[in-house]
C-alpha cells in the first residue's frame, strides 16, 4: 500500500525523517511510537503529501505522492494531530464541507450521515458548533469528516493525545472496525498502550526507525530476557542496582523491580550476589514478558550507549 | 466530471466562507456597516467649499452709501455678516475667538470723499491661520466689491448721459456637469472608491490567514481542493459583500449628499464588481503571503488606503505630480474606477466612453488573480 523509500527532511540543520525507509501493507494497522520530537508528524506529512522532501520518495498503490499529489488525495484521509474544524460552523456542517470537499454529492452525504453517527455518537450534537464540543468529541467528528468520503489509507497524527481514557477506548474500537472492513490506517501515538494494539509498530527516535515489527517480534526479537525480583527492601534494591552499569536502567513496576539481562541463569546469578552484598534478601524472582514500553525504552537506551561508545 | 467536481469544491468552500461571515459579528460590521459610516464621516468632513464665513463690519461712516455697500455682503450664503461692531478691540477678540475670519472697515468720510469724486480706501481683515478659507473668502469679498463698483459706475455713467456702456472683454462661464462646483460632487464618487478598496481587500485579508492560524488550513490541503478553487471559492462571497456596499454607499452619496447618478447604473454596478475582483484578490494574496490576521490587516490597509487616497487623483490632482509619481498612479486601479464613476454618475456617459479605464481594471483583475492563485501554496511552510 505504502512504500517509502530513502525519505528525508530537514528544517534547517535538525533532521526530523532521516533516510527512512518502509512498507505499510494494505489492510493493517501500522503504529508510528516515539516521544515527541521523534519526527512522527513531519513524516505522517509526508506521506499525505504537504511537506515535500529533500531526498527519497513516498508511493501510494504505486503512485508517486509528489508527483501526483490530487490523484493520492482522492482516495486517502489524513487527520493532524489538531484537526482543522470549523469552529464556527456546526457538526454537521463540518461533515458536509468535508464530503463536498472530496467530491461527496450531498445527497450521498446524507445517506453516509446515520453510518457517521452511529460510531462517533455525534447524532445529539450535530446542530452544535464544533468549538463547542468536547476534545474526544472533536477528534471523533475529525474522523468522521475524514471518512465521509470512504477514503482506502487513513493518516491520523496522535488521534488520542489528550483525549480521555474512554473516549480513546471507544477511538480504537471505531479503528478496529474500520480494519475489517478493508481500510489501511497509519497511526502516530506516543502512549504504548496503544502501540500495543496495532499489527505492526515502528519505534521512531531521532528521525529514524530503531525497530519494526509486530509488538511480538519486537518483544521477543531484542535477544534480552526481562527478569522481575520482589524484595521487602524495593527502595534500597532499587539504589544499589542503580549504581551498576549492567543494571542501572531497572525499571518500577509496582514493589517489584525488573531488569533486562542477557542470558537468563548468568544474570540472575549476578544480582544475587549483588544485592546479597548489600545485605537485601529476594523474596521471589521471575522471568517477565516484557510489555512494549519495557523494550522500546531498553532499545533506546541501549541504542544511546553504543552511540556513546 | 472533473469540471463539476471542481464546481463541487468550489461551492462547498463558498458555502462555508458564507456560513462563517454569517456568524462572525466582528466581520459583519466591517464588511455592511463599516462602509456606510466611512462615506458619511468623511463625506461630512471633507469638504473644500467655504461657505458660511463668519464676518464683522465695522462701519465708522454710517452712512447711506456705506450701508448700501455693507448691504451686498448679506445677499450670499459663502458670507455671514456676524457683528456690526464699534472698535478694533472688539475685532481683535472676535477674531482671537474664531468667532468670525475676516472684518471690513469703512472709513470715516467714505460717502464725503466718494461724492467729491476721490476714490476711497476700504479696509478687509482676514485671519490668515486657516489659509485655504481666508484665499477663498478674500476673492468673494473682491467679487461683491467689483459688482459694487460696476453698479456705480453704470449708474454713474446713466446720470451723466451715457445709457448704453460695453465691457471690452466679458466673460461667459459655464461650470459643466457640476455647475455649482460642489467639491461634494467630486469628493463623494473618490470616496465610494476609497472605501470600497479598503474594505474588500481588509475583509479577504483575513480570510487565508485565519485559516492558518486555526489550523484549518492543514488539514484543507489534504482534500483535494485546488489553489484556484481555493481562490474562487473565497472570492465569490466576498463580492458580493462587496457589491452589496456598492450599493450602499452609491445610495448614501445620492441620498444624503445629493450626488446625481445621471447614467447607467447596471454599468456602474458591472464596473464596480471588475474593480472588486481586483481588489479582493489582492487582500487575499497579502493573507496567503503573511499568515497571519494581525499582518494581513496592517498589510491591506498600507497597500490600499494610502493609493488610493493619494495617487488615485482623489485628493491631489494628478497632473501636479512628479512624472515618476505620474506614472506609479497608473498602477492604481482606484483611480480608473474614480473616472468611471464620476463618469456614469455625474456626466451620464456610457461604458463605452470609458474603455481604457475598463481595460486597466480587466488587466489588473486578471493579473491579481492569477497571481493569487499561484501565492496561495498548498504544502506545509519549511518551518
Amino acid at each position: 500500500m505504502i512504500r517509502a523509500e530513502n525519505l528525508t527532511k530537514r528544517f534547517g540543520g535538525a533532521t526530523a525523517v532521516s533516510g527512512l525507509s518502509f512498507d505499510v501493507h494494505e489492510g493493517e494497522i501500522f503504529g508510528i511510537v516515539g516521544p515527541d520530537g521523534a519526527g512522527k508528524s513531519t513524516l505522517l506529512r509526508l506521506i499525505a503529501g504537504i511537506l515535500v522532501p529533500d531526498v527519497g520518495s513516498v508511493e501510494i498503490n504505486g503512485v508517486n505522492v509528489q508527483r501526483n499529489p490530487y490523484l493520492i488525495k482522492e482516495n486517502l484521509a489524513y487527520m493532524p494531530q489538531r484537526f482543522g474544524l470549523y469552529e464556527d460552523l456546526s457538526v454537521e456542517e463540518n461533515i458536509f464541507f468535508f464530503g463536498r470537499l472530496f467530491g461527496v454529492s450531498s445527497r450521498e452525504i446524507r445517506s453516509r450521515l446515520p453510518r457517521l453517527y452511529e460510531f462517533s455518537r455525534l447524532a445529539p450534537f450535530r446542530e452544535r458548533l464544533a468549538g463547542k464540543l468536547s476534545g474526544g468529541m472533536k477528534q471523533k467528528l475529525g474522523l468522521a469528516c475524514c471518512l465521509v468520503h470512504r477514503p482506502g489509507l487513513i493518516l491520523l497524527d496522535e488521534p488520542t493525545n489528550g483525549v480521555d481514557p474512554v473516549s480513546r477506548r471507544e477511538f480504537w474500537k471505531i479503528l478496529y472496525g474500520l480494519l475489517s472492513e478493508g481500510v489501511t490506517i497509519v497511526v502516530s501515538t506516543a502512549y504504548l498502550d496503544e502501540a500495543e494494539r496495532c499489527n505492526r509498530v515502528a519505534l521512531m527516535y531521532n528521525g529514524g526507525f530503531v525497530v519494526t515489527g509486530s509488538p511480538g517480534e519486537i518483544k521477543n526479537g531484542m535477544g534480552k530476557t526481562l527478569i522481575e525480583i520482589t524484595t521487602d527492601k524495593v527502595w534500597e534494591a532499587e539504589s544499589a542496582l542503580r549504581k551498576e552499569p549492567e543494571f542501572s536502567r531497572v525499571i518500577r513496576e509496582g514493589t517489584a523491580l525488573r531488569v533486562f539481562v542477557e542470558r537468563r541463569l548468568e544474570g540472575e546469578r549476578r544480582l544475587r550476589s549483588l544485592l546479597k552484598k548489600h545485605g537485601i534478601a529476594l523474596r521471589s524472582v521471575h522471568e517477565k514478558t516484557p510489555t512494549l514500553e519495557n523494550s522500546f525504552v531498553e532499545i533506546i537506551a541501549e541504542g544511546e550507549k553504543n552511540e556513546g561508545a | 466530471m472533473k469540471a463539476l467536481k471542481s464546481l463541487v469544491r468550489i461551492g462547498a468552500i463558498a458555502g462555508k466562507e458564507w456560513l462563517q461571515i454569517r456568524r462572525d459579528t466582528r466581520s459583519l460590521i466591517l464588511s455592511l456597516i463599516a462602509p456606510a459610516l466611512l462615506i458619511l464621516l468623511f463625506g461630512y468632513a471633507l469638504t473644500v467649499d467655504v461657505k458660511n464665513v463668519g464676518m464683522a463690519v465695522y462701519d465708522q461712516d454710517r452712512s447711506t452709501l456705506s450701508r448700501r455697500l455693507l448691504e451686498e455682503f448679506s445677499h450670499t450664503e459663502y458670507l455671514r455678516v456676524k457683528r456690526h461692531i464699534s472698535g478694533y478691540r472688539e475685532m481683535d477678540r472676535l477674531i482671537d475667538s474664531e468667532e468670525i475670519a475676516l472684518a471690513i472697515v469703512v472709513p470715516r468720510g467714505f460717502e464725503r470723499r466718494f461724492k467729491a469724486g476721490k476714490s476711497v480706501d476700504l479696509q478687509l481683515i482676514v485671519d490668515g491661520s486657516d489659509s485655504t478659507s481666508a484665499t477663498v473668502a478674500m476673492g468673494y469679498v473682491k467679487a461683491i466689491l467689483a459688482n459694487f463698483n460696476m453698479d456705480i459706475k453704470v449708474s454713474e455713467l446713466k446720470r451723466i448721459g451715457i445709457a448704453e456702456t460695453k465691457m471690452p472683454v466679458e466673460v461667459k462661464s459655464r461650470v459643466w456637469y457640476n455647475p455649482e462646483l460642489l467639491s461634494k460632487n467630486f469628493i463623494v464618487p473618490g470616496l465610494i472608491v476609497v472605501v470600497l478598496s479598503i474594505i474588500s481587500a481588509l475583509i479577504a485579508s483575513l480570510t487565508i490567514s485565519r485559516e492558518w492560524e486555526r489550523g484549518t488550513m492543514e488539514t484543507l490541503i489534504t482534500t483535494p481542493v485546488r489553489a484556484f478553487e481555493l481562490v474562487f471559492g473565497k472570492l465569490v462571497p466576498y463580492l458580493f459583500i462587496g457589491l452589496f456596499d456598492v450599493v450602499i454607499t452609491v445610495l448614501l452619496g445620492y441620498l444624503v449628499f445629493n450626488v446625481p447618478i445621471k447614467g447607467s447604473f447596471v454599468e456602474l454596478y458591472m464596473l464596480a464588481l471588475l474593480f472588486l475582483i481586483g481588489t479582493t484578490s489582492l487582500g487575499i494574496i497579502i493573507s496567503s503571503a503573511t499568515r497571519a490576521q494581525v499582518l494581513s490587516v496592517q498589510v491591506a490597509i498600507m497597500v490600499t488606503y494610502l493609493p488610493s487616497f493619494m495617487l488615485s487623483g482623489f485628493v491631489f490632482p494628478i497632473q501636479n505630480m512628479p512624472l515618476v509619481v505620474q506614472g506609479i498612479t497608473y498602477l492604481i486601479p482606484a483611480k480608473y474606477l474614480i473616472v468611471i464613476i464620476k463618469g456614469i454618475a455625474l456626466k451620464g456617459v456610457g461604458a463605452a466612453l470609458l474603455w481604457t479605464q475598463i481595460l486597466f481594471l480587466a488587466v489588473f483583475a486578471f493579473i491579481v488573480v492569477i497571481a493569487s492563485v499561484r501565492k496561495l501554496s498548498l504544502t506545509l511552510p519549511e518551518n
